[in-house]
């Protein structure tokens, strides 16, 4: 008890205190800038350097012209469905695969995992990856970025654990009442291990939501663009065009500022939403696939 | 003896064939309902692989991969002769030498530290908003990275006062930019695992350490450390295996061309010469010495996982 009083402990404790402070504000601060930024008045935002506590004025017009941009509307419906169709497809074959995979007396069952396994250490590359899918007549279309991506081999193993862990003798009881494979797996084994699946779930949304890269890949007519595609275009390659049209020359460089962080808030704002209600499945799920297969 | 005929009369049952039929007509459905997920794999992890057939070929999209010319090794004869493709390996060296020497410490000290505070609500709290940059998209993240390091952003006002050049002009920021924002991204997240470790530590151990009279700080050094050592020097070898998987996600959104001279990877040059330029066969044959050397690194560090640690990823 006399170590736990002593005055470097104390000091310590101050200094982890102070320091954890500094870690949240580190993490925090850079988006509510952008969200004081972006309620700004644009072109006070312009002439101001510096850190912001509050926003300069009050100002939606950002906001007002991100959400009147066609772009933007299209590119989160776009987003939109390909999360939810991507995600559907995805569960359904993560779960096929992980039932049979998890599955007593299949003979071919280790050469199946091992040929998934595989591809999670060596892959085509780059190149052929993208002439595959230009083959199979994928180029340009939204099922580009949902057919690649179905199965996950990560996802596929956590859920292959999931479903291990649930006893054989329920199986083998509903076997004697008749029951086949897909009634197993959907009446016993999915709802038994809803929380894996809901992790497993959760993975593939974000992974969705968040790709970019595919669809810059692929996608050629910008009406197809993804929310992440038309945000590089407006973040990283600086096209505004279309939104600051009608704005007086002089103002278009503020604009043109607002608009962008109006549009990272937008974007951010549906993670940021339900983050904090999910956040410990996140972490349950880094927890399991840990696990070693 | 009678037992030992049936069993030598019997020989059929351990046949191969024999075996195969019997599992495929028990376990037909089985097979049936996995097939999806094997088309997936045919089709989108194995006929890339067969593509990189390329790599040795002079491809061209009209005759297709197996009509194309055979060329042998010229695409690696090429790739190893010019300066280029040595400058993108050292940098993709360099970038992930960085990215570990920074960026793996992090997490463990970021670990042992939230691990010391005592309010269960505080912790979480920190912990929550910690992990929160891991989700943000890349997007995102790089599209506030340059705003923040462009002329008159926030962070290049601080360090180099008002109007001065966007940062990411100048080739020597470059490394720092990239490692820093990925601390910043994965700090939290990453110490996850380590967390984990910490709570798995016995708590009668620290009781015999006070006992023995180790202070605080004696604690950490020898029941805390020794504790999440296996989980470290795991993940460490890990890290070893993906050096040369760079971000190069994060490159490509964040580079351009006065600065391709330090940022420029393996990846974004296969990205570059292959997608944009259209040298499929060149640029596949780069890809493939990635994919090959990056094998053999994760195959090597996980066979000394397996003998350091006992902890294996197969």
């Amino acid at each position: 008890m006399i170590h736990s009083k002593s005055k470097g402990e104390i000091v310590f404790k101050a200094f982890n205190i102070l320091f954890m402070l500094f870690m949240v504000i580190l993490t925090i601060y850079p988006l509510m800038y952008v969200l004081f930024a972006s309620l700004s008045d644009s072109t006070e935002m312009l002439a101001h350097s510096g850190i912001l506590v509050k926003p300069l004025g009050f100002n939606v017009a950002a906001y007002k012209m991100v959400s009147n941009d066609p772009t933007i509307y299209k590119g989160y419906m776009n987003t939109i469905f390909i999360v939810v169709a991507g995600c559907s497809l995805n569960i359904l074959l993560t779960s096929l695969g992980a039932y049979v995979l998890s599955r007593k007396n299949v003979m071919w069952k280790s050469l199946i995992t091992f040929l998934i396994v595989f591809t999670m250490y060596f892959s085509g590359g780059m190149i052929p990856f993208y002439l595959t899918v230009k083959n199979v007549g994928l180029n340009d279309s939204l099922l580009a970025l949902i057919l690649p991506t179905a199965v996950n081999t990560f996802n596929l193993l956590i859920l292959r654990t999931g479903f291990s862990a649930i006893p054989d003798s329920l199986e083998e009881s509903a076997k004697l009442d008749g029951a086949g494979n897909w009634a197993i797996l959907f009446k016993i084994i999915i709802p038994l291990s809803l929380p894996t699946i809901s992790v497993v779930l959760l993975y593939y949304a974000v992974a969705h939501w968040n790709a970019w890269f595919n669809a810059m890949l692929f996608i050629r007519s910008s009406d197809k663009y993804p929310l992440q595609l038309v945000l590089r275009s407006i973040l990283i390659t600086n096209e505004t065009a279309q939104m600051d049209m009608g704005t007086a020359m002089g103002e278009k460089l503020a604009t043109r500022e607002s608009i962008k962080y109006a549009a990272i808030i937008v974007s951010v704002i549906p993670i940021m939403l339900v983050y904090p209600f999910l956040q410990k499945y996140f972490v349950k799920g880094t927890l399991v696939g840990a696990v070693k297969e | 003896m009678n037992v030992q005929i049936v069993a030598k009369s019997k020989p059929y049952k351990e046949k191969l064939g024999y075996r195969i039929g019997l599992d495929f007509r028990k376990n037909k459905g089985l097979y049936l309902m996995i097939l999806p997920v094997l088309v997936f794999y045919a089709l989108f992890h194995y006929t890339p692989i067969m593509g990189i057939l390329i790599a040795f070929k002079d491809y061209v999209p009209k005759k297709g991969i197996i009509g194309s010319n055979w060329v042998g090794f010229r695409h690696f004869y090429d790739l190893f002769t010019s300066s280029y493709f040595w400058q993108v390996l050292r940098n993709t060296l360099w970038i992930s030498t960085n990215n570990l020497i920074w960026g793996f410490p992090a997490p463990i000290i970021f670990a042992l530290l939230i691990n010391e505070i005592v309010s269960v609500k505080c912790k979480r709290a920190v912990q929550t908003i910690t992990y929160l940059p891991h989700f943000i998209s890349l997007v995102v993240i790089c599209g506030l990275i340059k705003n923040f390091v462009g002329t008159d952003g926030l962070i290049n006002n601080m360090f180099f006062g008002e109007g001065s050049r966007n940062m990411l002009e100048n080739k020597n920021m470059f490394v720092p930019i990239y490692v820093i924002s990925s601390i910043w991204t994965e700090v939290g997240w990453g110490s996850i695992m380590y967390l984990a470790a910490l709570a798995g530590i016995d708590t009668q151990l620290y009781e015999a350490a006070t006992i023995d009279g180790a202070g605080k700080w004696r604690q950490t050094l020898h029941v805390t450390l020794p504790g999440i050592v296996p989980t470290i020097v795991l993940l460490f070898i890990l890290r070893l295996g993906s050096m040369l998987n760079v971000g190069y996600e994060k490159i490509i959104l964040l580079y351009n061309p006065l600065i391709y001279d330090k940022s420029d990877v393996i990846s974004t040059f296969v990205y570059r010469r292959g997608i944009q330029e259209a040298s499929w066969s060149y640029s596949t044959a780069v890809g493939l010495f990635n994919s090959v050397i990056s094998f053999i690194l994760i195959y090597c560090s996980n066979t000394a996982s397996k003998k350091i640690t006992t902890t294996s990823l197969w």
